[in-house]
């Protein structure tokens, strides 16, 4: 890595709301966990407050399987934010979790391989001590 | 219908438009483009400053209010809102400033929308500042997804594999809006633009090309909505809301939970203005569709019910959306080739094309018309004029 390359910005880091940190901290133990309604048991994901199905607030973290297809994808040439200068093209891929909600993040594999329906899996990225992001591999 | 309820169909008009220059930087702040803008377009009405009575800012613009009380010298403004929709505010803001003025709650609404030099309002900070982007900023920025052009990627991306649109369809939305943009002065982009070109532009984010991409522009862009009764005592002829209405998609902040994410907001909102004018899609001569980038105008199509969901990259091919064809779609160059001014500037386009004097780029005997917004991940707007 030369100077000028040291001297990019990091990514931007996740600012965790309070009631997420759960979500995040599992990461950094390498497993997905997603919010789940105490009342009616659904699964929801980006976490928030209510449950859009029974308006429930209470909820806890069930641990995902990690496992899922791919529904979309997207491969970015231009860095939009300086932190990526250094990963440019990275692809990124929208999957359906076998728990019936979607996570987006990287895919570390060969993007000319994708299609909808796809079969992938979770991995993790520690990124430092108190920070880990997921990724996805081919299954 | 209830009797106590009020239709919008035909109760208010727009009678005045005015914009800025469009430029890519400016020297002036975007209070004082605003003021511009909204001089122009209440002098185009034929209207004293102090006639405004009600307001509806542009609010990423931060303005308020208080500014146009301040410049203008108003003594008695009974009516401010603001629209939070990215590009579909323009749009709803009209829809808001039509019900305003058909409740009597004001007489003459200003609409306006400005955006400053991009060193100050880089498209990237102006979304993460956005509370419509907190989850997007918590779970999607920190993994890469940090621009509108990514995030509408992987919709564009499933559009294409579910229905089989292809780059060369994207393309014919481009060089639709550059051909026009040549008969329009006041367009930045006006060089032609060849299939070739469009395929040469450097990748972005695919399935997006440079040219699918919208310009970032510093300007600003005004238009006044009247009580249609008083409507024919103004300077114009009027420009009458048929129908309008905003619609907003599930999972409105985070395009990747949504059930569908190849259905807009606008898909809601298209069957209530349609029903409201009393007109279908076959009746529209002229449609001025966001275009934030080629692809959003192919699903807009679809959504808007001009052909069918994954039929638009079809749809869009062999000229049917240029000058003399079936269905002429931004006249002014849109987004893509005239200016990113939050689409203000179509609604601007849409008034002129009705009133009939659009010179070289004039959509012949344009009786009824169309425009959409489109922003914030999916949040859709649609208003239906005719003259």
């Amino acid at each position: 890595m030369d100077a000028q390359e040291q001297q990019l910005p990091q990514p931007p880091r996740p600012e965790p709301a309070l009631e997420n940190r759960p979500y995040w901290e599992a990461l950094t133990e390498h497993r997905l966990v997603l919010q789940r309604c105490t009342g009616c048991q659904r699964i929801r994901h980006y976490p928030r407050p209510v449950c859009d199905a029974c308006f429930s607030m209470a909820y806890d973290w069930a641990e995902a399987s990690g496992r899922g297809t791919v529904h979309t994808w997207a491969i970015t040439h231009h860095p939009f934010h300086p932190g990526f200068k250094r990963q440019v093209p990275y692809t990124t891929v929208t999957v359906d979790l076998e728990e019936g909600v979607r996570l987006q993040a990287p895919f570390r594999g060969d993007s000319a391989l994708l299609k909808i329906g796809l079969a992938v899996v979770v991995d993790y990225e520690d990124v430092d001590a108190n920070l880990t992001l997921p990724c996805f591999r081919l299954a | 219908m209830d009797q106590d309820l009020i239709s919008l169909k035909d109760r208010a008009a727009v009678t005045g438009v005015g914009e800025t220059a469009y430029v890519r930087e400016t020297n002036k702040t975007v209070v004082a483009l605003c003021m511009e803008a909204s001089l122009a377009a209440i002098a185009d009405a034929g209207l004293h400053p102090r006639d405004i009575d009600g307001v509806i800012p542009y609010p990423e613009a931060g303005l308020i209010a208080e500014d146009f009380i301040t410049n203008f010298g108003l003594t008695d403004l009974r009516y401010s809102a603001q629209t939070p929709m990215g590009g579909a505010s323009p749009v709803a803001a009209v829809q808001s400033a039509a019900m305003a003025v058909a409740t009597g709650v004001a007489n003459h609404v200003l609409v306006v929308l400005g955006l400053g030099s991009l060193a100050d309002v880089r498209i990237t900070k102006r979304l993460s500042d956005m509370p419509q982007m907190r989850l997007i900023g918590e779970f999607e920025m920190p993994l890469g997804m940090n621009a509108p052009a990514q995030l509408y990627a992987h919709m564009a991306r499933r559009h294409m594999e579910l229905y089989g649109t292809t780059s060369e369809q994207f393309a014919e939305v481009a060089m639709t809006c550059r051909h026009h943009a040549q008969l329009n002065e006041r367009a930045m982009m006006r060089k032609p633009m060849t299939l070739a070109d469009h395929q040469a532009s450097r990748l972005i984010v695919e399935p997006f090309r440079l040219f699918d991409c919208c310009l970032e522009s510093a300007g600003a862009a005004a238009v006044i909505v009247s009580r249609a009764a008083q409507a024919p005592d103004l300077k114009q002829r009027p420009v009458y809301i048929g129908g309008i209405a905003e619609g907003h998609p599930p999972s409105p902040s985070a395009i990747t939970q949504r059930n569908e994410m190849t259905r807009l907001g606008l898909a809601n909102a298209a069957p209530v203005a349609f029903r409201m004018a009393g007109v279908t899609p076959a009746d529209i001569d002229v449609a001025e569709i966001y275009d934030c980038f080629t692809w959003t105008v192919i699903c807009q199509l679809e959504d808007l019910g001009f052909c069918a969901k994954g039929e638009g990259g079809r749809f869009v091919e062999q000229g049917r959306l240029r000058l003399g064809g079936e269905l002429p779609v931004n006249t002014h160059g849109g987004l893509l080739s005239e200016a990113h001014i939050g689409g203000m500037n179509h609604i601007v386009e849409l008034v002129r094309q009705l009133r009939g004097v659009c010179g070289e780029r004039q959509v012949a005997d344009a009786e009824v018309g169309l425009v959409t917004g489109y922003g914030d991940l999916g949040d859709g707007s649609v208003a239906i004029m005719h003259r």
